[in-house]
């Protein structure tokens, strides 16, 4: 009980959300005004969103989701793993083919569940989430026979005569509780792993999402096999709930303060956890760069993604004296091209996704003296939840700006005398889950990617190491343990089976006692793979003596 | 204990220093230290089985194969896999990304902190230690105060071998394990129970720290005598040299109980009766093959167990104790309750239950209804029963027709899962245990298409949807305005 509270407790950061969640499932303005919004679709999807959303507002009232509803959710899908339907390839395959066929047919609902949430642009909403969702999909359905296959491995002269294989098999029940910023894809794409790897798993949208959220909800008990692929909306009594059970393995996306309490409730269970946290990215830029393409990049990584509300966004960027004038003018000219005159009025970018995001980003600019150091932008509108792209120089170390991860669109640009003395500051800060470098310099480009720790680099770009399949997406140290994406994914939910085969033959007396000196140095000699010294110790010579 | 707070920090300060100088990334260095070790062992080969022999009374054969044995080889296969295991790994990149080009490079996580077992005094601290080493890491290791001898052996002799601004040995008990764990590590490697276990791993989610915790469990033995009856002998050699020739069963993987059709029963006890004479004698407590049980506190825990009257009247063969030797005789016991401790708790000592099935394919669910093993080992040749063990059960690993020996094979990762433990090492694993895998993408600055960037319209999403399916055929139509 102590422990419960001390989870309430401290999750009080993110209680705030889920009452101001209550506020926009229920409050009028939002309802008209989100259906305001779809000017594009078709009038009764409109109508039938505005639904969702006070059905999410009915069922936060009623306290339905408690610590015994979690006890028999988990039981019930425990009972069901363990008839062995989901281990199968024909399951797995099914539902993967399913969630495809979920993305194609539902696009236009998740799209609007998005702009709903975020004002997330179509394409931005396409690009970074639906396309990337359906292509890991497309992924793992392609490769699902490959990675199930147990792999082969070599044995020695030790264990001789033996075969032995590693064979993936699935954790169990696990449990993903995804984060609001990317609410479908950071809710899909792990999904997506656990059942490639044969798990049952409960999602856990992010309640500050609702509209997703409850769409997650409705699609998967539409497409997916409901006896062992569940959503469970809500926010911390229900995710409080969700983690006094026991689980296989608990999968987070989320900030480093939840993150330890995730954690420490996993310890209880041992249970294994993977954290998908955040950090300070930074982006190093050197003068050598093409400075439009260079300045493209960076707002790509920004404000073109998710306004900056995303854990591989840029965070802030550090140049050289001499060169930062060029690039923040490069920058406001190609945030013009981007956004128009106006860009608080702007089409093409996401809002700020609630108003405690709101003040809190707000708050970072009228900390003591900021405003000063603002070269553009600084609009706000807190109506809308807008903030127009804002880029300040050198803003104080000490501020919260240089000190938490910004999560919105501000970019402080840090001046450094000679670019290497940007390692330094990258160095000073803990290590954050993306690194940006802008460099036409190999030699530089080495030096960074071998001293900068990261979870993953991005040479002369922003995000996009992220869509590559191929490589394992996750941080360190404080941005976070354990990684997916691909077959990454599918060995973050599966356990690794070592399995040796060994036949009858081939017994020796010297594994057994009693034990005498022969023995021993047969055993010494075998133990190190040396068949001739072995031979020799049978017969009784050492080469040791 | 103040001082040992400031030696701690003073340690951990030098070691992250040591860790930012790059020394530790450089192969060279690693190299040196791995040979380091394996000249250690063999030059302080019989202080080491003399340290050995006195926390755990282990003969020096035995102490030679499980532990000097294993560490050289653990040295020795990083050695030469080193060069290899360093290198990035290239991955392939869609066409759409050319001219970027996508990696993956292992770099060590930094200072990273081994709690070791008193079981394996040796070969538990210094495996680990190797995989650290291997990735180029600075580390602190903790080997357990309940193998003294072994532990001030290393404490003494590792800081001559091993460079000492690096690789630090400290001594001591919970109260310095405590000490450790108030600080920040960038890695917990931990060896022991499931209770010390959460302990480690609550400390650990504190600082968002990884863990890897390598714990036990009930590790069954499934015997289909039916189906190997031409090699039952080797069969239940290979059961008794893993149950009492190994640390007297103070193993996380020991055979932990025994099951077998009830049939079969009576001709097993006595083969197992036969066996443990020809390992120890008419005696076993005057031989010198049986190691001795580590402490008092785990001898009670272990008489205990057979005090219980139900526990009791189940022996049928040995159960005799011996308090002050620490000495508890190679015991076999018929079908104890299974609601008894010694069927629900690890067994860890030298007592073999042996549980009675109608018939074995029942074995399975028996292992199901209990939490996963460490290890599960079946002697069968039935291929019927071996697939249903493999895809029914889940467990750290299986080992058909043989015992342990999963443990030397370096290819196979070595690890437990559910509650016998997370995460894996040995060989390339425990390389892979201490790194972390960096994605790195290196792209040009060349100029690209428009679709990535706003404002957006009907054009870029088109361009979007194809290039994401890699159709380049359908693409280059839409960009010569031919598509619609």
């Amino acid at each position: 009980m102590s422990k419960l509270l001390a989870i309430n407790h401290t999750l009080c950061f993110a209680k705030g959300f889920s009452r101001s969640r209550l506020n926009v499932a229920t409050s009028p303005f939002l309802i008209s005004g989100g259906s305001g919004y779809c000017s594009k679709t078709c009038i009764s999807y409109r109508l039938k969103f505005t639904c969702y959303a006070t059905l999410s507002a009915v069922v936060k009232h009623t306290p339905a989701f408690d610590g015994k509803e979690a006890a028999l959710l988990v039981d019930e899908l425990r009972n069901n793993f363990t008839t062995g339907r989901t281990k199968g390839y024909e399951w797995r395959i099914s539902q993967l083919q399913n969630i495809a066929k979920m993305i194609d047919e539902k696009e236009r609902c998740i799209t609007e569940a998005l702009y709903q949430d975020l004002s997330k642009p179509e394409l931005e909403a396409f690009m970074a989430e639906i396309s990337n969702t359906k292509s890991s999909c497309m992924l793992a359905i392609k490769e699902l026979k490959n990675w199930m296959a147990p792999e082969t491995v070599k044995t020695s002269v030790t264990t001789f005569p033996s075969s032995a294989e590693i064979v993936s098999e699935p954790l169990g029940v696990v449990l993903v509780i995804s984060a609001w910023n990317f609410p479908f894809l950071l809710s899909v794409e792990p999904v997506i792993g656990a059942i490639a790897a044969g798990n049952a798993v409960v999602l856990k949208p992010s309640e500050i999402a609702p509209a997703t959220s409850s769409l997650l909800a409705k699609l998967f008990s539409e497409y997916l096999d409901k006896t062992t692929i569940r959503v469970i909306e809500g926010g911390v009594p229900e995710t409080t709930a969700l983690l006094d059970q026991k689980w296989d393995k608990i999968f987070f996306t989320g900030g480093a303060r939840v993150g330890r309490i995730i954690m420490a409730a996993a310890a209880k269970n041992l249970t294994p956890v993977v954290l998908e946290l955040g950090g300070k990215c930074p982006a190093l830029v050197d003068s050598d760069v093409n400075l439009q393409v260079a300045a493209r990049r960076i707002i790509a990584g920004k404000w073109a993604c998710n306004n900056g509300q995303a854990c591989i966004g840029v965070d802030y960027v550090i140049t050289t004296k001499d060169f930062a004038s060029k690039l923040i003018d490069a920058l406001k000219t190609e945030l013009k091209t981007f956004f128009g005159e106006n860009a608080l009025e702007s089409k093409q970018m996401s809002r700020i996704v609630n108003s405690f995001h709101f003040k809190r980003l707000e708050s970072m600019l009228k900390e003591n003296g900021i405003v000063d150091y603002i070269v553009e932008g600084g609009q706000t509108n807190q109506e809308k939840l807008k903030i127009s792209p804002t880029i300040l120089v050198d803003v104080p170390e000490s501020s919260s700006m240089m000190q938490e991860e910004i999560f919105g669109p501000l970019l402080p640009v840090i001046t450094v005398q000679k670019i290497e003395d940007g390692f330094k500051v990258i160095g000073s800060k803990p290590k954050p889950l993306a690194a940006y470098l802008f460099t036409n310099n190999k030699e530089l480009q080495k030096h960074f990617v071998q001293d900068v720790s990261a979870g993953g680099i991005s040479i002369n770009d922003t995000v996009v190491h992220v869509t590559v399949k191929d490589l394992p997406f996750g941080g360190v140290g404080e941005s976070g343990i354990g990684a997916y994406h691909g077959k990454f994914s599918y060995e973050t939910f599966s356990h690794k089976k070592g399995v040796l085969y060994r036949s009858f033959t081939g017994d020796s007396d010297l594994r057994y006692p009693p034990y005498t000196p022969k023995k021993k140095m047969v055993l010494k000699a075998l133990l190190s793979s040396n068949i001739f010294a072995a031979i020799l110790a049978f017969f009784g010579f050492s080469q040791d003596s | 204990m103040e001082d040992m707070k400031e030696k701690v920090e003073q340690e951990l300060g030098e070691m992250r220093l040591t860790f930012k100088s790059r020394k530790t990334k450089s192969v060279k260095w690693r190299k040196t230290q791995l040979s380091a070790i394996i000249k250690m062992i063999k030059e302080k080969e019989d202080e080491i089985c003399k340290a050995l022999f006195q926390d755990l009374g282990k003969h020096y054969t035995e102490a030679y194969r499980d532990e000097l044995g294993i560490v050289q080889r653990s040295a020795t296969t990083a050695l030469n896999g080193l060069d290899q295991w360093v290198l990035p790994k290239k991955t392939k990149l869609p066409l759409l990304f050319f001219p970027a080009k996508g990696e993956v490079i292992s770099e060590p996580l930094g200072t990273v902190l081994i709690f070791a077992s008193w079981n394996f005094p040796i070969s538990v601290s210094l495996d680990p230690l190797i995989g650290a080493i291997s990735a180029g890491n600075t580390v602190m290791l903790k080997p357990s105060e309940l193998s003294p001898n072994s532990s001030s052996f290393l404490a003494k002799t590792l800081p001559s071998y091993l460079d000492p601004k690096a690789i630090k040995v400290i001594e001591g008990g919970p109260d310095v394990a405590t000490l450790l764990l108030q600080h920040k590590w960038d890695k917990i490697f931990f060896t022991g129970s499931q209770r010390v276990g959460r302990i480690v791993m609550s400390a650990a989610a504190q600082h968002l720290t990884p863990v890897t915790l390598e714990l036990g469990g009930k590790c069954p033995t499934i015997l289909d005598d039916r189906s190997i009856s031409k090699d039952i002998k080797t069969a239940v050699k290979r059961i008794s040299g893993a149950k009492w020739g190994s640390c007297s069963g103070q193993v996380c993987i020991s055979v932990d109980y025994l099951l077998v059709e009830e049939r079969f029963t009576s001709s097993l006890i006595d083969m197992l009766k036969q066996t443990i004479k020809s390992f120890y004698g008419e005696n076993p407590k005057d031989s010198e093959c049986v190691s001795k049980i580590v402490n008092k506190k785990h001898f009670l825990r272990l008489s205990g167990y057979l005090d219980d009257p139900r526990v009791k009247a189940s022996i049928v063969h040995g159960g005799s104790t011996d308090e002050e030797k620490l000495y508890i005789e190679p015991t076999i016991l018929l079908d104890p309750p299974l609601d008894s401790d010694i069927m629900t708790e690890e067994i860890f000592g030298p007592i073999l239950p042996i549980i009675t099935l109608r018939d074995i394919q029942g074995s399975v669910e028996f292992v199901n209804s209990r939490p996963k093993p460490l290890a599960i080992y079946a002697f069968t040749k039935d291929d019927k029963l071996k697939t249903r063990i493999l895809s029914e059960t889940s467990s750290g690993s299986v080992t058909f027709n043989d015992v342990f020996i999963q443990y030397v094979c370096d290819a196979l990762p070595f690890g437990g899962v559910g509650e016998s433990g997370i995460g894996r090492y040995h060989g390339k694993y425990s390389f892979e245990c201490f790194s972390h895998e960096k994605a790195v993408m290196e792209g040009s600055l060349v100029p690209e298409f428009e679709a990535r960037y706003p404002p957006w319209n009907a054009f870029k999403l088109s361009f979007i949807r194809l290039a994401i399916v890699e159709d380049y055929f359908s693409l280059v139509l839409l960009m010569l305005g031919l598509k619609k």
